[in-house]
């Protein structure tokens, strides 16, 4: 547990950047600071491994003043990745994640076998350990430093605006594979971003820090996004707030009606549309896009793939072990984005197993209130 | 003035040249070496601190203009050397190198991104540490350039020591001149350039070895 204990950072020229802060970081889980610029989240998190010594308050590390700590041995202790990943230039990517446990006394072949190790972890192939970090993309640089910053296998791990230089779809997929690496290792992660979306994807708990560096709310995401403590945190938390809580409800509740399906390179008359729509699926019966009653009639009979109008968002349903079931918010995306009206709902294997429509979502959300499932 | 070509001086004087290139050698470069471990904790400290910076940096450009002449017969004044000690030559030829180098140690230092000092101070080295294994080594390119620079200078400069009576090879342009000896005149003079080069060549090459890093195309992927 990380607690931060009326921390105060006062800069000479008199800038407070963090004003007596009060504040517990539970182990598991990845707790994440957000707020604007001059919020002091990206000093609270480098006081944490005394990048940055506070100028009142004390900051314990599983109850101890980090005060009483060498600074280079606690830094050695907790994983720190940082922004632009920061990797050194002049070393190749093995030796790169290999640093810390050379810098704890590991011989060079140990430390390069764990660094290869690691490298596997974060999804990076063995091709690339031989070279040098500016000939790695940004999104692998940004991985190279995850996988520098767990090679000593730390308890904690620092993450500061790690993944705000790439470019969304690689930030996505940096996302994913943290979430992914944090079911399987379980660190105590501090992660820094100015990005409140990336906060609500990726927090378990999330600190909403305000100019001046005061800490404005502290909770988890679907609470933050239901009750924002003031107006300063439902504005940060921004519009949409309320369908973007919809993320956090289960769409266990919303029926899945059946929807019209014709497959693709195969004859298909008008009579089988649902409402003059039709999903075209491939063999394995996952969806490719959709088929109007127009479209068919200029396709003589036979669905062609390569025509298809393109379908909106899926909605994926539990109905496969392994595979989490989609919110409220994918099941009314589903519906609001696909041409027909109707959401295709698909199971783990991606096949189609029926459509949702926008009303039937609605319905579910009301049926939840009702059951007393959201927070008022 | 007619200058005599006695080819027959440079085969029977082989023994005096390869002497005079030891020395002038040992003249040149022994400074050069100093001059560099001399200014990379001085281009450190300006790379760090601002007053060092706005000392250093112009105290190095004034010294770099003194013409060598002058700064060879300073030095016995100010060090109290005889009047032929090698130090007349090899401090000055230290002096032009610190003031070559220390604005490139600084230079190179400082553009050391943020980012990456930063992270080495994270992943938990020792100030120390940090700056002999990430800083210094990412300043190799911009130093070995200055020290390029600073090794060829010194080739030359140190001819103009005998003008004050040291050794190498100036010694054989002086001693041609009085002589009339052309072929001792020429053989010292591309004596000097080649060892020049030659060195110039080294020190390029030693500095692709050491900084594999510098020859990667950049953005490559996958």
């Amino acid at each position: 547990m990380i607690e931060f204990q009326a921390v105060t950072k006062q800069y000479p020229d008199g800038t407070v950047a963090v004003d007596n802060l009060d504040l517990a970081v539970e182990d598991g889980g990845i707790t994440v600071f957000v707020g604007p610029s001059g919020c002091g989240k990206t000093t609270s998190l480098r006081m944490i491994n005394r990048m940055i010594d506070p100028t009142g308050g004390r900051i314990l590390l599983d109850g101890k003043d980090i005060r009483e700590s060498d600074p280079p041995l606690l830094r050695r202790g907790i994983g720190y990745v940082i922004q632009h990943a920061g990797l050194f230039p002049h070393r190749t990517v093995l030796d790169n994640v290999a640093t810390v446990p050379l810098l704890t006394g590991q011989s060079r072949r140990a430390a390069r076998s764990r660094a290869g190790e690691l490298l596997e972890l974060v999804g990076l192939p063995a091709k690339l350990a031989k070279r040098y970090p500016a000939q790695l993309s940004g999104g692998q640089q940004q991985r190279v430093g995850v996988a520098r910053a767990l090679a000593a296998d730390p308890p904690v791990l620092l993450m500061d605006e790690p993944f705000s230089a790439v470019d969304p779809i690689v930030r996505d997929d940096l996302q994913q594979q943290l979430l992914r690496l944090q079911s399987e290792l379980d660190k105590t992660i501090v992660f820094v971003t100015h990005d409140i979306d990336e906060a609500i994807k990726l927090g378990d708990r999330v600190a909403v820090f305000r100019v001046g560096g005061r800490l404005a709310q502290y909770d988890d995401p679907s609470a933050l996004l239901a009750r924002p403590a003031d107006d300063f945190v439902s504005s940060f938390v921004g519009r949409d707030r309320g369908y973007r809580a919809l993320g956090f409800l289960d769409a266990g509740g919303v029926p899945v009606g059946p929807v019209a399906t014709v497959r693709a390179g195969e004859q298909a008359t008008a009579d089988q549309l649902d409402d003059g729509w039709a999903v075209a699926v491939d063999a394995e019966n996952r969806p490719l896009g959709w088929v109007s009653a127009e479209l068919l009639s200029t396709m003589d009979g036979s669905v062609n793939a390569d025509r298809l109008v393109s379908g909106g968002s899926l909605f994926e349903v539990d109905s496969s072990a392994g595979t989490t079931a989609g919110s409220l918010r994918n099941a009314l995306d589903a519906a609001l984005s696909s041409p027909s009206a109707v959401g295709i709902a698909i199971d783990g294997d991606g096949a189609v197993v029926g459509g949702v429509t926008a009303d039937t979502v609605l319905a579910a959300l009301a049926d939840a209130r009702r059951a007393g499932e959201v927070p008022a | 003035m007619n200058i005599d070509w006695p080819w027959p001086w440079l085969p029977a004087n082989t023994d005096d040249i390869a002497e005079a290139t030891g020395e002038h050698l040992y003249l040149a470069l022994l400074p050069v070496l100093v001059g560099l471990l001399v200014s990379i904790p001085l281009g450190w400290a300006a790379s760090r601190w601002r007053v060092a910076r706005g000392i250093l940096v112009p105290l190095a450009g004034v010294l770099y203009t003194i013409p060598s002449l002058a700064l060879i017969t300073l030095v016995p004044l100010v060090l109290g050397t005889q009047i032929i000690d090698p130090l007349n030559v090899q401090v000055p030829l230290a002096v032009y190198t610190i003031a070559l180098l220390v604005r490139s140690v600084s230079d190179a230092l400082r553009a050391v991104p943020s980012e990456v000092t930063a992270a080495a101070t994270a992943v938990g080295y020792r100030p120390l540490h940090r700056f002999l294994t990430v800083e210094l080594p990412l300043a190799v390119p911009v130093i070995v350039a200055g020290l390029r620079v600073a090794v060829v200078s010194a080739m030359s400069l140190t001819a103009v020591g005998a003008l004050v009576g040291i050794g190498g090879l100036g010694q054989l342009i002086t001693e041609g001149f009085l002589r009339n000896n052309g072929v001792e005149l020429v053989a010292a003079i591309v004596l000097i350039v080649v060892i020049a080069l030659i060195i110039d060549a080294l020190l390029l090459l030693v500095g692709r070895i050491a900084t594999p890093w510098t020859r990667t195309a950049k953005g490559v992927n996958s």
